[in-house]
């Protein structure tokens, strides 16, 4: 039987690590993660979970430590944030090359500098293109559930790439929410044994990991790895399913709220699609024909799907909580790929770009909806004035 | 039974780094590896950081390795090595897989061990995981050409510390890092040397079965950039080892004793005259450079003795 608690998200996610009990956890403490793993320390300590966890001395360490406890055979988990990605960067990147499933709770917080501990997906970002895995979490609950189903995507053999799991710092990891916890078994059963088809531990048949490739097979290589991304288009929704069947939840590539008549729509992701729900469903309340799309897979990015849902709309307006440097006026990352993908899905609707919430700026409901009705507009004129607003910003 | 360490009985024993690989003529590297390797009985798995090793010995389709082997990066060495022992004691805790005896060591050069790798390996010492940390030290970054590193000494020509007209080399003494890592008051550690390699084999026996983590630090010439002949490569480690350059020493337990003491303990100008590296301090106005690293050397080498309760 699930139960349900209160619980902060980081709380959530440590809970997600004690059922799914991986073998070893190694993990540096950093603002707004801390509590990941100091809940998953007492865990530990109170004999909860059968976990050797590694408290190491760095994040370069703790995701070393992953690569060589996977490579050895070990379900592994760890959780970091901003800086402790930045500095675990160049492992990020050999534990999707050495295809790691290693399942990560990245807790998002705005890079330095200036230093700033509050959330902003500036961290995320820079990873999109390291070879993981990327889902976001709208809440506590979407960050339990992204969890216990990465370990499952992660681990299926046509993937065998690692997963981060993002959730938005302080706004939900330290917010306390009324999580649906499912029961032990329930969430062990889902996750399953871990059976590697190949272990560095097996002294009797030696395997070389990490090898030198030339010109002449690091390409190979680097194919292997985009096809397994390619693996994680079909892998992904089919482990969904079967955790939304199992667990009663109702999980896509995005959450379309109110979007299939809408005529304007936002796309943003994480804690502030909570948000913007509000908005929409006081606009609709007036009438207003608005909808919102929330993507919760990154990467493998769903570009297909994504157009296809957008595809009816006069007009589209993304808003990123990061900016994507010398790209267009300060523009975000999340707006450069949706535009791509929408322009290479034939998919002609004017849209804009909002960058809000830096450094862990608050997001106002009245600012979202002030975005609304520069769509609303802009859906009338068929013109957009403005292609990148930043938002609530001193200029 | 362990096998004996006699020559008739090791090389019975099949190599566990095959011949074959990259490695250049006169390196020292893979004699270390090769002895410290047919010391061990039980079956080993194997950490390699960025660098020469690891490079010559696994081209992509190739392995030169019999042994479970990896690399994940420069500088991470001790931490991948921590997370596989890690790994290993999880599952067969668990019961998951069967406990084997397996031994887990990771090399490194000293680039990757003095400097860049340092605050992984100090991490991974201090948390007490079951593994040998060996530092193949040839003194310099060779890899990527002969830079300078922490432990190349005073005096030496490297392409980051080149010999000019102003400036006669490096300006500054190496880094003692086997003092730095017993101060980490870990169960064994020790220096070697492969001239003297029952010495290197039986501290490679001592230093996997010490319970806990443990440090050797092995001198290991690399004739490209000390600048000798190849097959002058053992003949001049052993003067490194009897001018007392290298002593050859351990720290069981945070006891110090000295395992090989120079009948005659000759002046370090013996070592530097066969090294192209160290040419220039012949000239008269750098030999003051020689005078220094000399008074360094006896006054670390006083400090050992009275360690090693000689004195």
């Amino acid at each position: 039987m699930s139960k349900y608690e209160a619980l902060t998200g980081d709380q959530a996610v440590a809970t997600a690590m004690r059922q799914i009990n991986p073998d070893v956890v190694a993990a540096y403490p950093i603002t707004p993660q801390t509590e990941t793993v100091e809940f998953f320390a007492e865990y530990v300590a109170n004999g909860e979970v059968t976990t050797d966890f590694i408290c190491v001395e760095s994040e370069h360490s703790a995701m070393s430590a992953c690569v060589g406890a996977s490579a050895a055979g070990a379900r592994v988990m760890t959780a970091t944030s901003s800086q402790g990605l930045a500095l675990m960067w160049e492992i990020v990147y050999i534990a999707a090359s050495y295809r790691c499933p290693i399942v990560m709770s990245l807790v998002n917080r705005a890079l330095s500098g200036p230093i700033n501990i509050h959330c902003d997906h500036s961290d995320v970002m820079g990873a999109r293109d390291s070879g993981w895995i990327i889902l976001f979490s709208e809440n506590n609950q979407e960050a339990y559930d992204n969890v216990i189903q990465a370990v499952r995507i992660a681990e299926h053999p046509d993937v065998l790439l690692p997963v981060m799991v993002c959730q938005d710092g302080f706004i939900t990891s330290h917010s306390m929410e009324r999580v649906e916890v499912y029961d032990d078994a329930d969430v062990k059963a889902f996750v399953g044994i871990y059976r590697p088809e190949r272990s560095l531990l097996d002294v009797d048949s030696p395997m070389t990991y990490g090898a030198l490739h030339f010109y002449d097979y690091y390409y190979e290589s680097k194919r292997q790895q985009a096809e397994a991304m390619e693996h994680a288009r079909r892998v992904i929704p089919e482990v969904t399913e079967e955790f939304n069947r199992k667990f009663n939840r109702n999980y896509g590539l995005f959450e379309a709220y109110r979007l299939d008549d809408a005529d304007v729509a936002v796309v943003v992701a994480n804690s502030t699609a909570g948000t913007a729900k509000i908005v929409v469903d006081s606009l609709r309340a007036q009438g207003l024909k608005v909808g919102l799309l929330k993507p919760r897979v990154f990467r493998p990015f769903p570009a297909k799907e994504l157009a296809e849902a957008l595809r009816h709309l006069k007009a589209i307006a993304v808003m990123d909580r990061s900016i994507a440097f010398g790209y267009l006026n300060g523009a975000g990352p999340l707006f450069i790929e949706l535009t791509a993908a929408l322009a290479l899905h034939g998919v002609h609707v004017p849209i804009a770009d909002y960058v809000f919430g830096l450094g862990g700026r608050d997001i106002k409901p009245s600012e979202i909806e002030s975005v609304y009705r520069d769509m609303l507009r802009v859906a009338e004129t068929g013109r957009v004035e403005r292609l990148v607003t930043p938002l609530s910003v001193r200029e | 039974m362990a096998t004996k360490l006699i020559p008739k009985e090791l090389a019975k024993k099949p190599d566990r780094l095959s011949p074959g690989h990259r490695l250049c003529a006169g390196c020292a590297a893979p004699i270390v590896v090769r002895q410290m390797l047919a010391a061990i009985d039980d079956p080993v798995v194997l950490a390699n950081a960025t660098g020469c090793l690891e490079v010559a010995t696994t081209i992509y389709p190739y392995t030169a390795w019999r042994v479970p082997w990896i690399h994940n990066a420069f500088e991470n060495a001790a931490s991948t090595i921590a997370g596989v022992e890690t790994a290993y004691r999880s599952l067969v805790r668990q019961g998951k897989i069967p406990e084997r005896n397996v031994k887990f060591i990771a090399f490194g050069g000293d680039g990757g061990t003095y400097d860049i790798g340092f605050q992984a390996l100090s991490g991974a010492l201090e948390r007490g995981h079951q593994f040998l940390y060996v530092c193949y030290n040839n003194e310099a970054y060779m890899n990527t050409g002969i830079q300078r590193s922490g432990a190349t000494p005073l005096g030496a020509h490297t392409t980051t510390s080149p010999a000019g007209t102003v400036v006669p080399g490096k300006q500054q003494m190496r880094k003692d890092l086997t003092a730095i890592i017993a101060a980490h008051d870990i169960p064994y550690v020790a220096q070697a040397a492969p001239t003297q390699w029952k010495d290197l084999m039986e501290k490679t026996r001592k230093a996997v079965n010490c319970g806990g983590p443990a440090f050797l630090n092995v001198l290991a010439s690399c004739n490209r950039g000390w600048r000798h002949e190849t097959y002058e490569t053992l003949e001049i480690t052993q003067l490194a080892v009897d001018t007392c350059y290298w002593p050859l020493y351990e720290v069981e337990n945070g006891v110090w004793r000295l395992t090989y003491k120079p009948k005659e303990k000759l002046p370090v100008e013996e070592w530097l005259k066969r090294q192209g590296r160290f040419r220039h301090l012949f000239r008269p106005e750098n030999r003051h450079l020689i005078d220094e690293l000399q008074a360094e050397v006896d006054r670390r080498w006083e400090r050992l003795l009275f360690l090693c309760g000689e004195k």
